[in-house]
């Protein structure tokens, strides 16, 4: 079978391996959880409760004020100890809400059960995802209620669920799409009907022949296509798995909408359909613990709020010699200087390994290879040479703002430079430029 | 807080393994053929044309790092070794250490550290030295030997290209035969000679895509299509496109300096123009111009044109125009 793809991009090792055959295991919730209430794209949550209350599982302690916002639940029941700033992932302290957990998972009585989910009207599936909590789980975490809400003129033909996992080591969506094919096909369904689109179309990459056979074989009741597509970074990345199935471009500084397309990772259609189905909120997520670091290797489902520290400890705990945490995949993941910040919603995994002394940078020889991986079609290092020398229009002009910080571009670099690190200070420089021309 | 802090970093936390110094490597590693025909064709005058010319590129290196104060990681990176040899490669085997000496001053100070070093020279620097030495020198710079290998009672000797242009080879019937030039065993800059041990290097170049494979193409072609067409026209007067592509610096300049990466362009299309320029230019050179020889000159004039290049050509931006499907 012929498997579809985009131009450009690169292959970094696979490291999957170590966690690809191993089903999720429920990591219990620890005695204290401390949830953030910003842990989305947009605005932070208000928080709903003070010191000393009493919270169920999932009930709501922070809520969406604005509309790019998310609610964020609580992952275990018991009293709330503290609403105050602690460490987040993204390096900043944020407002956060620290339960103690009572260790009885009491549910929150609220939650309702629906009969036939498939027969909800577009507006109530997108109450039930907003009042939810569910933000996208590839990692960016855009708030999903925004996405299955397309403009009025802006019609939606195709749901694209991705289950590329392109990131190296990650195996948790692999995981998920094995061992819970139905409810990541009828959430695909909900997404559609919410939509308003004709069909699903379903991406996974070759190295997943294994959950491509399994999603085929039970596509058929749910108009969905299931598609193989070439293992190659970053294959799951938006805009590119929109050219990969469809051969749509999705314009510079445009949304996948102004294609008629909206896309979904696997987790988040899992979790539209348990809030469809259940009413149950975003409160635990499905993540990857690896990296050489890690003595057992493990695919896990963790409440949100659980520190990084428990998780690792359940996973045989770290060598000693390992220098690097990262949240998320090795190529857009996030550095963490400590152990004690929480799994949040946009955790798909934990790494940890030993990394070695970084390798001199030399001089940019102009091999052209930046230019032969850019996914978007930018000049990498004309783009580093322009924000090092402060020429922030041509930055722009060049496409500094298409920039997608996939890594690809430094990853195949033969001097070092750290041309993703210089695009994001473009990027940055070229925003505030603009905020403040618009102020004036 | 917790009791051990982790490194914090940029993403992406993966990176290939290759580096600039290994790709400077690979090219020294490809030049050994060449280097090694040399010596047996040109024997001690080749090596010593090779110590000179590297050790001056070294000296010249370290006092511009020192003066510039600038760490000294460059000398260690291949790039002053490949100067060094590419330069010696393309002197003519009479030529005076001395001479040598300037050349590699020459081709590492004004062609490279000037400019602020790796990266960021608009000329290859060895050819920089070459062509100064061809200026200041041009008696010296012309002045030729017949390989070791070769039985010949002469004190001089012309290359094939020399003979072509100056002696009506074609119309004397006297034109160097195609199989001395593939094998190297003639006249000639000593790295230029031996087609195929330069051929055999070129193979290793893009096999591991060290090299831009248009650009070696690209001269190839338009060389091939220039001489071609004259040859096809008066085969009684002009040389074919086969002795053409064998004979002088076409192979050592199309396949080892024409494709250096930092003065070459690095958009797909730019690469095309620049090379078959360079094929074209050499062409008119041999066929029309004063010079035997237009491979040094092409390159340089060519190289003129990449920072141009660069900025006129660049990648379609995905989503740059709609597509419908």
């Amino acid at each position: 079978m012929k498997t579809k793809t985009f131009p450009r991009g690169i292959h970094p090792p696979e490291g999957k391996g170590s966690t690809n055959e191993k089903r999720l295991e429920f990591l219990s919730p620890p005695e204290k959880v401390v949830i953030p209430l910003h842990q989305h794209f947009g605005n932070p949550a208000e928080p709903l409760v003070k010191k000393g209350e009493e919270v169920f599982l999932g009930q709501k302690i922070g809520e969406a004020t604005s509309l790019f916002s998310a609610s964020v639940h609580a992952s275990v029941s018991g009293k709330v100890l503290s609403v105050d700033g602690h460490n987040h992932p993204l390096g900043k302290p944020v407002l956060s809400v620290t339960l103690a957990n009572d260790g009885e998972d009491r549910m929150h009585p609220e939650w309702e059960e629906t009969e036939d989910p498939l027969a909800l009207e577009p507006d109530q599936i997108r109450k039930k995802v907003k009042d939810a909590g569910i933000v996208g789980l590839g990692g960016a975490a855009f708030p999903t209620s925004v996405k299955i809400t397309p403009p009025k003129d802006k019609p939606i033909d195709t749901v694209i669920i991705n289950g590329c996992e392109c990131e190296p080591i990650l195996t948790a969506d692999y995981r998920l799409m094995m061992e819970y094919p139905d409810e990541i096909l009828k959430g695909a369904e909900l997404v559609r009907i919410a939509t308003g689109a004709d069909r699903i179309l379903v991406g996974i990459e070759d190295n997943k022949k294994k959950a491509f056979d399994l999603l085929q074989q039970k596509a058929a009741p749910y108009s969905a296509d299931v598609f193989l597509l070439k293992t190659k970074y970053p294959q799951g990345a938006e805009k590119n798995l929109i050219y990969a199935l469809l051969g749509r471009e999705v314009p510079r500084e445009g949304l996948p909408f102004d294609v008629g397309v909206v896309v979904q990772n696997v987790g988040t259609a899992k979790a539209v359909w348990d809030a469809a189905k259940t009413g149950k909120p975003l409160y635990e997520r499905a993540l990857t613990v690896s990296g050489d670091g890690v003595k057992e290797p493990k695919n896990l489902i963790v409440r949100i709020g659980t520190p990084f520290q428990v998780v690792t400890d359940s996973c045989g705990g770290l060598s000693k010699d390992v220098n690097m945490i990262i949240m998320g995949g090795p190529m857009m993941g996030l550095s963490q200087w400590a152990l004690d910040v929480p799994v949040v919603k946009g955790t798909s995994g934990i790494l940890a390994w030993s990394s070695p002394k970084p390798i001199t940078e030399f001089s940019c020889i102009r091999c052209g290879r930046c230019i032969e991986h850019c996914p978007m079609g930018l000049v990498p290092t004309q783009l580093m040479k322009y924000v090092k020398y402060e020429q922030l229009s041509d930055a722009e002009n060049w496409g500094a703002l298409d920039c997608v910080e996939c890594g690809s571009c430094q990853y195949s670099c033969p001097a070092k430079i750290p041309l993703v690190h210089w695009i994001r200070l473009g990027k940055s420089q070229i925003m505030s430029q603009k905020r403040k021309k618009s102020a004036k | 807080m917790t009791e051990k802090a982790f490194i914090i970093q940029s993403s992406p936390h993966f990176q290939d393994k290759d580096s600039v110094p290994k790709i400077m490597l690979t090219v020294i590693i490809s030049l050994l053929p060449a280097v090694a025909a040399s010596v047996y064709f040109f024997r001690l005058r080749a090596i010593g044309l090779y110590v000179s010319c590297l050790l001056a590129c070294y000296v010249t290196e370290a006092i511009f790092l020192w003066v510039r104060k600038k760490p000294f990681q460059s000398l260690w990176d291949g790039s002053v070794m490949i100067t060094g040899l590419l330069l010696a490669m393309t002197l003519p085997p009479t030529l005076s250490l001395e001479l040598a000496v300037i050349g590699s001053v020459v081709a590492v100070a004004i062609g490279k550290q000037v400019f602020g070093g790796l990266g960021h020279n608009i000329f290859n620097p060895a050819l920089v030295g070459r062509a100064f030495l061809q200026t200041a020198f041009p008696v010296a710079m012309i002045t030729w030997l017949p390989p070791a290998t070769l039985a010949v009672d002469t004190a001089t000797y012309a290359t094939p290209l020399g003979n072509l242009k100056f002696q009506e080879a074609v119309v004397q019937g006297t034109l160097t035969p195609i199989k001395q030039l593939f094998w190297g065993n003639t006249g000639g800059c000593i790295g230029e000679t031996s087609a195929i041990a330069l051929l055999l290097g070129a193979l290793l170049l893009l096999t591991k895509k060290t090299i831009d494979w248009r650009i070696p193409a690209g001269i190839l072609l338009a060389l091939t299509a220039f001489t071609g067409i004259f040859w096809l026209a008066g085969p009684d007067r002009y040389a074919s496109p086969a002795f053409h592509i064998l004979a002088g610096g076409l192979l050592i300049g199309a396949f080892y300096m024409a494709t250096d990466m930092v003065t070459s362009p690095i958009h797909p299309k730019g690469t095309w123009i620049y090379a078959l320029g360079i094929g074209i230019m050499v062409g008119l050179v041999r066929l029309f111009g004063g010079f035997a020889e237009g491979m040094m000159y092409s390159i340089l004039f060519m190289n003129t044109f990449v920072p141009l290049l660069n900025r006129t050509f660049r990648p379609h931006i995905l989503g740059e125009r709609r597509k419908t499907s």
